[in-house]
């Protein structure tokens, strides 16, 4: 399987090209060779699945090496063990339903080929950075994909809010970035090797400011790809771009490629505590902070959007108290229910015709599969079982209270109440959504088989994920290959129930309101409170105050000390020359005898210097 | 005689007809001057012909041929003095500029 | 000290004071006729050099056509008759410089040059009629054909400068 696992990135990659040239003239459009590529990294990652099944934990890795500079030796090859497998057949199925979803959605865009090239690129690097052997390896994935989707974001670029939010999440993942590569630095030379393999058997025998260092430094980047506070500030403004790239990328892969880095160099921070408490601190922060703010948000795609913040703290919060096993399985289930309702999403904002929920409501006649399938996406955000996402947040939770502390505390406690707050925005996100009456204008049909199809693919999926959490053949933990000291998923029957009566209790209230007030928005219950939520308590202001104004005038200032130091020297000679020529201008009077005096002094000059030098 | 005294009388004649030249705003004034410089020149000539006693008094005749081109040249010029008169209805040297560089139009500025 | 420098150097003070006069005059036609004292001093200094023909050449030439010439042209160019500030003020100065400065380096180059030079005005030929037509005609016929050509040129210039369009 060495010989064969460098086609999962490669084959996205090479449609990316081929779709980008011969877009013009490939029947059937520039979607062909995008799925054709797609559908092929799966097959091959389904048949590496495979391969790995019987072994998880055994790493099987092949890498040439490589010196690009001397002195540093890199490795470049793929590195595949359960994890790898799994998350790569996850990342290929959404692609490759995001690409025939597009296919609808994008339909009579002028750019469409571009964008399906593009996708096809960020879909290779995504993979690149699951495959990758080496740490500079997975940068390169991981800075393609940063690209692609600045690329993508701004794919309306002819408006100022997509040109604006893609400039925003490249400068803010960018920030992140640098702390990534310093990290990288560290280790690899703590290590002296930048294989990971390498690095992570290491990981244990380095010296602890090196690893603590590294590991605090590398949480930077998880920071800024996953959007957690204090960098979380792109995700939501990043809904300007299509609503399948929001599926793919903010839902399903992108985001999720730091909570995988987590996972992939996990003996790197268990070796350091301190990055692990930080990362604790961090993910509470974030799970709560960004549930509240969806609470209050009338977009549909923003709600969704903190809420992918919202979940990924929830698998930061995960790993951070070493349920490794729960936070993987939460990664995978998220990323099927949030596909699904991203991609539900896409399909009401194409027939309504606007983001906002005050212009929706009662949906559900005219689109029944889009809402059943929505419903379903819900259900499972909320944790209700047997859906995916209820287990694999009670295995955190577990966790959690098993490791107990002042860490496992607090992630105990936020967690439940982030259940309730979560259960509560997905149920008014429904219900603002599809029930009721209908607020807007627009005439309303239900959306194609090329979108409903994927939607129903991925509500299987979603349930199917619910299976795994128990410990039998198929079970999650017999495909993932947990590295040791991690707890391994268990759940209680007491703390499913626990979890589930919060969940419905939660929902019950939200519809209890709707149903009192059926058009008004739930929210508003909270009264003077709602306010700072929407806002997402003004942290975007705040940015804008502190950074964001020093850093323009900084720029202006220094545009004026060039044009007006560096500039007007070259432009002061300039003008010293004329000035000069005016000077000396004057001497030109048309005053004939200023000329003959003039000629008369220096023969006189002449003649005394020639008699002088005679005399002597 | 002593010879200097014919030759420093040249030189202050000579002097004085620079001065003229250089001050004087009138036209007619100016080729007043231009003989009072060329006569001391024609005393030069005659006082070193009697200095180095010439047999073919090459001196003094070269002094005749001077008073010639002297009397030739201010014809010329007041002819011409006459002219400009005509155009310029002015004597005054002071008036005849078109040797002059005028400013320039202002040229605009050529900043970034 | 004999007499010929006493008159010369009599001559050549009216000579010098003249013709400052000349070029200092306030009214175009009082400059010429102090430059007619002054050419008429020159024309003595001349005598007792021994030039006689060209004395008497300088008196008519000079002053007789030459002043007379420039009298019509002050006259015809309307030059004010009157009393008026002829003198280039702005160049006085700076002129005034130049002039000493010309005079002072001549009069220094010959002074040291000539200093103890004497001419002896009892054995130098006399420059009278005879001697001159015979140098000219016999040693420097043609300059004199050229100068009467420069006559021609001048006389035929003159006229055409003048002339008016008709």
């Amino acid at each position: 399987m060495s010989h064969w696992a460098w086609l999962i990135p490669a084959l996205p990659a090479i449609a990316a090209v081929v779709g980008l040239f011969t877009a013009r003239w490939m029947p059937g459009g520039p979607a062909v060779p995008a799925i054709a590529g797609t559908a092929g990294a799966l097959g091959v990652a389904v048949a590496a699945l495979a391969v790995v099944e019987d072994a998880p934990a055994r790493i099987r890795e092949s890498s040439v090496e490589w010196s690009p500079i001397g002195g540093m030796t890199l490795h470049v090859g793929t590195r595949m063990d359960g994890l790898a497998a799994v998350v790569a057949v996850m990342v290929c199925v959404v692609a490759l339903l995001v690409q025939i979803y597009s296919t609808a959605y994008m339909a009579g865009d002028p750019r469409y080929s571009a964008y399906a090239a593009e996708v096809s690129l960020f879909t290779a690097a995504m993979l690149l950075v699951v495959v990758a052997s080496d740490l500079f390896e997975l940068l390169i994935g991981w800075e393609v994909m940063g690209l692609c989707s600045y690329l993508l974001i701004g794919h309306y670029w002819q408006t100022e809010g997509a040109r604006a939010a893609a400039v925003k999440a490249f400068i803010t993942t960018r920030i992140g970035d640098t702390g990534f590569l310093f990290g990288i630095f560290v280790l690899g030379l703590g290590a002296h090797t930048f294989d990971i393999s390498g690095v992570t058997e290491q990981a244990s025998s380095l010296s602890h400011t090196t690893v603590t260092a590294g590991a605090l430094l590398l949480l930077a980047g998880v920071v800024g790809k996953s959007a957690q506070f204090p960098l979380h500030v792109w995700l939501p403004d990043a809904m300007a771009g299509p609503t399948p790239i929001s599926a793919l990328i903010h839902a399903a892969t992108m985001v999720a490629a730091g909570i995988f880095l987590l996972a992939r160099l996990y003996p790197v921070f268990v070796a350091a505590p301190v990055a692990l408490t930080v990362l604790g601190i961090i993910a509470c922060i974030t799970m709560l902070g960004a549930a509240l703010a969806a609470l209050a948000d009338d977009d549909l795609k923003r709600v969704l959007a903190w809420s992918t913040v919202s979940q990924l703290a929830y698998m930061a919060a995960g790993l951070a108290v070493g349920g490794w096993t729960a936070s993987v399985y939460h990664l995978l289930a998220h990323a099927a229910f949030k596909a699904l309702l991203f991609l539900a999403a896409g399909s009401v904002l194409r027939t309504v015709g606007t983001n906002l929920m005050s212009e929706m409501g009662g949906l559900w006649r005219a689109m029944p599969v889009t809402s059943i399938t929505a419903a379903i996406g819900a259900l499972a955000l909320a944790g209700v079982p047997p859906f995916a996402g209820a287990f694999s947040k009670d295995g955190i939770l577990a966790a959690a209270r098993e490791r107990g502390g002042g860490l496992g505390t607090a992630v105990f406690v936020v967690g439940l109440v982030t259940l309730a707050v979560t259960a509560a925005y997905v149920t008014r996100l429904f219900v603002r959504t599809f029930l009721g009456g209908y607020r807007g204008r627009a005439q309303l049909h239900e959306s194609p088989l090329v979108m409903t199809g994927p939607l129903v693919l991925l509500s299987a999926l979603v349930l199917a994920l619910g299976l795994p959490a128990l410990p039998h053949r198929y079970g999650v933990s017999r495909w993932l290959g947990a590295p040791p000291s991690t707890r391994s998923l268990h759940v209680g029957i007491g703390e499913v129930a626990l979890t589930t009566l919060i969940a419905l209790v939660s929902i019950g209230a939200v519809l209890l309101l709707h149903s009192r007030r059926p058009a008004t928005d739930p929210v508003a219950v909270l009264g003077p409170v709602a306010r700072p939520l929407a806002r997402a308590f003004y942290v975007d202001e705040v940015y804008d105050t502190t950074l964001v104004r020093p850093v323009r005038a900084l720029a202006r200032g220094v545009v004026r000390v060039d044009s007006g130091g560096v500039d007007a020297v070259v432009v002061d000679a300039g003008r010293t020359a004329g000035f000069a020529g005016g000077a000396l201008r004057r001497l030109q009077r048309g005053n004939i005898q200023g000329y003959l005096t003039g000629l008369v002094a220096g023969v006189l000059v002449v003649v005394i210097s020639v008699s002088l030098a005679v005399a002597r | 005689m002593h010879l200097a005294l014919a030759v420093v009388l040249s030189a202050l004649l000579f002097g004085v007809g620079v001065y003229g030249v250089l001050a004087r705003r009138n036209a007619v004034a100016l080729l007043m001057a231009v003989e009072l410089m060329l006569n001391a020149a024609n005393l030069d000539l005659v006082a070193f012909d009697a200095y180095w006693r010439d047999r073919l008094h090459g001196g003094q005749v070269f002094a005749l041929f001077l008073v010639v081109i002297a009397a030739a040249e201010v014809g010329v010029g007041l002819a011409i003095v006459l002219a400009v008169f005509r155009l310029r209805d002015t004597s005054d040297v002071d008036e005849l500029t078109e040797l002059a560089e005028h400013e320039p139009a202002q040229v605009a500025d050529v900043t970034g | 000290m004999t007499g010929a420098d006493v008159v010369f150097g009599l001559l050549g003070l009216v000579t010098f004071a003249a013709a400052v006069l000349v070029v200092t005059a306030r009214n175009v036609i009082h400059a010429a006729l102090w430059l007619v004292v002054s050419l008429g001093g020159l024309a003595g200094c001349y005598l007792v050099l021994t030039a006689e023909f060209v004395a008497w050449v300088q008196v008519l030439i000079y002053i007789g056509a030459v002043v007379v010439l420039m009298l019509f042209g002050a006259m015809l160019t309307r030059a004010p008759i009157g009393r008026v500030q002829e003198l280039d003020s702005a160049n006085r100065p700076i002129a005034a410089l130049a002039a000493v400065a010309t005079a002072g380096v001549l009069g220094t180059l010959v002074v040291t040059a000539f200093k103890g030079a004497y001419v002896d005005i009892h054995h130098t030929g006399i420059g009278d009629g005879r001697a001159l037509g015979g140098a000219i005609f016999r040693y420097f016929v043609l300059p004199f054909e050229v100068a009467s050509v420069l006559l021609l040129a001048a006389l035929v210039g003159a006229i055409v400068l003048t002339r008016r369009e008709i």
